[in-house]
């Protein structure tokens, strides 16, 4: 299984979920864990470029696949990505918990539709449940994230490039 | 002072980490630590005749399975928080139960494995034996005592209080019309994102304790662990590192956990975690909101209320661990805005074979609001008149404050509002929401609230000027999201002239602030906020008189600009802020800084000992501030909203909030609370509902049932501000923490009915509740 395009091990346990494997085998805690069946999108991560919930697949499912983390998407020192970005400037967090998973379904949004309209918006974050902001200011974020990715071609090709 | 920071959209400091995924909530910590599961009651009420561990023991991977009997604290009652005269049957639960359980969900049993996988599996061959019991679910049946939840409590009483201003009897006999109301509302759930989280570590060689908890109220936990462990307070550690989402039920002292974690900890010399997963959040942890009201209104023929009786039971659940604050906020905030000359109000807090009640955002708050503003909206409907002019003829004045309410208040005090101007508020929304949208099935809520803020005893702040030029911050108020590090380094910056980015703000955490309250009735702003204006104020003065020394010029003639001590608006008489902090130190090593020019062969040197009499190193204060009364802030929701007459789905037309919580330390952070709020206070309205069946099993303890709002439910919300600073405290800031979630059930409610034209008299709603209703009423 590659995650942030490193190569690593097979996880040893059969039934250990994907979730448990990125936080506590591999030391990513940034994708959380907030009900363990599925429905709050707190631990969203991309696979082959597309969100899936990492509690609900287990570590073993994902051997052969890539693994895009929030850890993934800025390395230390780098600048945050357009997405990551966009969420500070629009206060689109509070407590941060829900955070990490809604980034990458945003991101997984955008590179489906680089200039989302107020309904994909919607949509495309109707999958993750935030209990502080409301979601009015993570709405902004997502218009904001679409402003300040490179181009929409580019974002096209990488939603390509993942499907 | 400059005003610079105070008041400025600054974005958060904190957003960095949290957005790369560096984060560090309590789960997030492992070093190791073994992990444990609890063996909750499947019962709502029930008698433990025996518990056999030995299978679980034998599982691999345990290392240590606890019931009652293993625990030297296991015969012990776990405290009750807040005690109270009229709470004369206060009971609380212990640490795990051995005898009865009396909700489905409290913990009977504690397995520590090496890891989560083997902890369940070993809990779930812990073999208990139950005689179950009858129960008593909703507060009605508890009130009627239909079985007793505790043997020795008649009636399921744990409490009753009544408190009367005026003379309700006479005012409600001479006036000309009268009505009797019921309003009912039920529980609810805080249900924040991060669930609770435990992480202990015993040091043997240090003697010390370590605990990482997702709770609101640290120091307070390290205060009840070192009196339960016999340890000195200053060989416990308490830190509530980055929690996510609290919303209330994250303080509570204890639960049972916050406990057997470091306990755990301490006897297997290893350090152990405890993880909750969301199923067992549902039951475990406290929540709120379910009361039932019998009003009696009486009013004239304008419009204009004369009297209000409210009789209502709390439902307080299986035990009273926070006392009775919840029914007493109730009690004290049912007038709200509203001029009402004759009040009296009883309560019972009741016994239920439910999970325990304490505060959630609103505390008691939100039924209030839905007692009186359902009352209004009875007497615009009854006399034909407009509800904003009902509301407009009874609230108080904006030239009559301080208003005494005259009933009690949460810290011990009576209600005294302390400044606002609530005819503006409704003005002002009304404008807002301008005139009504075309179509049917379309009503208009309104909803006027106040929320009483900021309450004490105190909160600290140490703040000190490093020899780099930075400043550092702590306080023990910790955070739960609402950008404490962000507006505190506003406050800060402002005193010390400093850039806020400058400024670095640690809360929570024992090791660097060891005394406080904790993060909970919209106080931290209030609290902790005056707290670091008066340290930061504190340190500011001692640097114009280190200063005032070396530039041989009066304290009085120095600013704090840009980092640096000057005379006042001079541009070359001054010395950097870092140079400062080293001649604070009589001992001035240090790399950078001010170094050179402090050092006491450059500096002018002075007679006697390096430091005088009362002087002590370093450019540092710690200050408090003690609120003398609590702040109340307000606000005026309205709303349109539709219906659909045939699948009873709800469509929010537009929703505005104007909000008065005194001086805005930062708009962009205030804004954050309003709109998450108001989206708790929809949640609450239509979609979320503890739906307990009358054996007591919550039947819907997952988020597939439990039904938070997402991003689709929510409508954008149009707010506006506006200021009416409070007297009582030097920066005039109130609380806002809670505001947007008092009125919301009140205006869903309000526009349901008009919309509908069914009688609105419970909380929450669904489509199945509107059609039942709409069928009662053919």
């Amino acid at each position: 299984m590659k995650v942030n395009g490193i190569e690593y091990p097979s996880p040893g346990a059969s039934r250990r979920l994907l979730s448990d494997h990125l936080r506590h085998d591999l030391g990513l805690t940034g994708t959380h864990v907030g009900c363990e069946h599925g429905v709050c999108g707190c631990c969203t991560v991309l696979l082959d470029g597309a969100p899936v919930r990492s509690c609900l697949m287990l570590a073993v499912q994902a051997e052969g696949h890539d693994v895009m983390t929030i850890e993934g998407l800025a390395g230390d020192g780098q600048a945050l990505h357009p997405v990551q970005q966009a969420f500070h400037e629009c206060h689109g967090l509070q407590c941060g918990f829900c955070t990490p998973g809604f980034v990458m379904s945003v991101v997984g949004l955008l590179a489906q539709h680089p200039n989302p309209n107020v309904q994909e918006i919607d949509e495309g974050i109707a999958g993750n449940l935030c209990r502080c902001t409301g979601y009015a200011s993570i709405r902004r974020a997502v218009k904001r994230a679409a402003e300040l990715s490179p181009s929409p071609l580019r974002a096209e090709g990488r939603g390509e490039g993942g499907t | 002072m400059t005003t610079r920071w105070f008041g400025a959209p600054v974005q958060r400091v904190e957003d960095d980490r949290l957005l790369r995924g560096h984060g560090r909530f309590t789960d997030d910590i492992g070093e190791g630590a073994l992990e444990c599961c609890f063996v909750r009651s499947p019962y709502a009420h029930a008698r433990i005749r025996s518990i056999d561990t030995s299978a679980a023991r034998e599982m691999p991977g345990v290392v240590a399975v606890y019931t009652a009997a293993d625990l030297p604290f296991g015969g012990l009652d776990l405290p009750l928080l807040i005690p109270h005269p009229n709470l004369t049957h206060g009971r609380t639960q212990r640490c795990l139960a051995s005898e009865i359980v009396r909700y489905a969900g409290e913990a009977v049993a504690f397995v520590v494995a090496a890891d989560r996988y083997a902890a369940e599996d070993a809990a779930e061959l812990v073999a208990v034996d139950y005689d179950p019991l009858p129960v008593v679910v909703t507060p009605e049946a508890g009130a009627r005592a239909d079985h007793l939840v505790h043997d020795d409590v008649p009636g399921n009483v744990a409490a009753e209080m009544l408190q009367e201003v005026g003379d309700v009897d006479a005012a409600m006999r001479s006036a000309p019309r009268r009505k009797q109301l019921r309003f009912r509302y039920e529980r609810g759930a805080a249900s924040p994102m991060e669930g609770r989280a435990v992480w202990a570590r015993w040091s043997a060689a240090e003697h010390k304790l370590t605990v990482y908890d997702s709770t609101q109220s640290p120091t307070s936990i390290r205060g009840g662990l070192a009196v339960l462990f016999g340890l000195p307070e200053s060989n416990v550690e308490v830190i509530a590192p980055d929690v996510g989402g609290g919303f209330g039920p994250k303080i509570m002292l204890f639960y049972p956990d916050e406990l057997l974690v470091p306990f755990a900890a301490m006897q297997l010399g290893r350090p152990v975690k405890w993880t909750e997963d969301r199923q067992e959040h549902f039951t475990a942890v406290n929540q709120e909101r379910g009361q039932v009201h019998e009003v009696e209104v009486g009013f004239d023929d304008s419009g204009r209320v004369l009297a209000l009786s409210d009789d209502f039971v709390h439902d307080g659940g299986a035990y009273t661990p926070y006392g009775i604050i919840l029914p007493i906020i109730t009690a004290g905030q049912v007038p709200g805005p509203y001029r009402i000359p004759n009040y009296r109000v009883r309560f019972r807090d009741v016994y239920t074979n439910a999970t325990p009640t304490s505060p959630y955002r609103g505390a008691g708050r939100p039924h209030a609001c839905f007692v009186m503003e359902r009352s209004l909206d009875f007497i615009a409907s009854e006399l034909g008149l407009d509800r904003a002019e009902v509301r407009r003829r009874n609230l108080i004045q904006a030239d009559q404050f301080p208003y005494d309410v005259g009933v009690a208040w949460q810290d011990g005090n009576t209600v005294v509002y302390d400044s606002g101007d609530y005819p503006r508020l409704l003005e002002r929304a009304l404008e807002m929401l301008g005139p009504k949208p075309p179509g049917d099935h379309v009503g208009m809520g309104l909803g006027i609230y106040v929320e009483g803020t900021g309450v004490g005893p105190y909160e600290g702040a140490h703040v000190q000027v490093l020899v780099s030029g930075k400043v550092v911050a702590a306080t023990g108020i910790p955070s739960q999201g609402q950008a404490h590090a962000t507006v505190w380094a506003q406050v800060v910056a402002d005193e010390l002239g400093v850039d806020v980015k400058d400024v670095v703000v640690s809360s929570g955490d024992t090791r660097r602030f060891s005394w406080g309250v904790g993060t909970f009735a919209s106080r931290g702003a209030v609290t902790a906020g005056n707290a670091m204006h008066v340290a930061a104020r504190m340190v500011a003065t001692k640097a114009k008189q280190i200063a005032a020394e070396q530039l041989e010029a009066n304290p009085d003639d120095l600013e704090l600009v840009g980092g640096r001590v000057r005379v006042k608006g001079s541009t070359d008489r001054g010395i950097p802020l870092a140079a400062v902090a080293v001649l604070s130190n009589p001992v001035r090593y240090a790399f950078g800084g001010g170094t050179e020019a402090a050092t006491q062969f450059a500096s002018k040197p002075r007679s006697g000992p390096p430091l005088h009499g009362g002087e002590e190193p370093g450019l540092e204060a710690t200050g408090y501030y003690s609120p003398p009364g609590s702040t109340w802030a307000s606000g005026c929701h309205a709303a349109y909203v539709r219906v659909d007459p045939r699948t009873f789905r709800l469509e929010i037309l537009k929703y505005v909030v104007v909000h008065d919580c005194g001086r805005v330390i930062n708009p962009l952070v205030l804004q954050g609370q309003i709109e998450g709020g108001v989206a708790q206070g929809i949640g609450g309205a239509f979609y979320e509902r503890l739906a307990y069946d009358a054996d007591g099993q919550l039947r819907n303890a997952s988020f597939m049932e439990f039904l938070i709002p997402y991003a689709t439910e929510i409508p954008p919300i149009e707010i506006d501000h506006f200021e009416t600073p409070s007297p009582l405290n030097p920066l005039g800031v109130k609380g806002a923490g809670e505001a947007g979630v008092i009125p919301v059930g009140a205006v869903i409610a309000s526009a349901i009915e008009e919309a509908l034209g069914i009688p609105i008299a419970e909380m929450p709603l669904s489509p199945l509740k509107l059609f039942e209703l709409s069928m009662l009423k053919r």
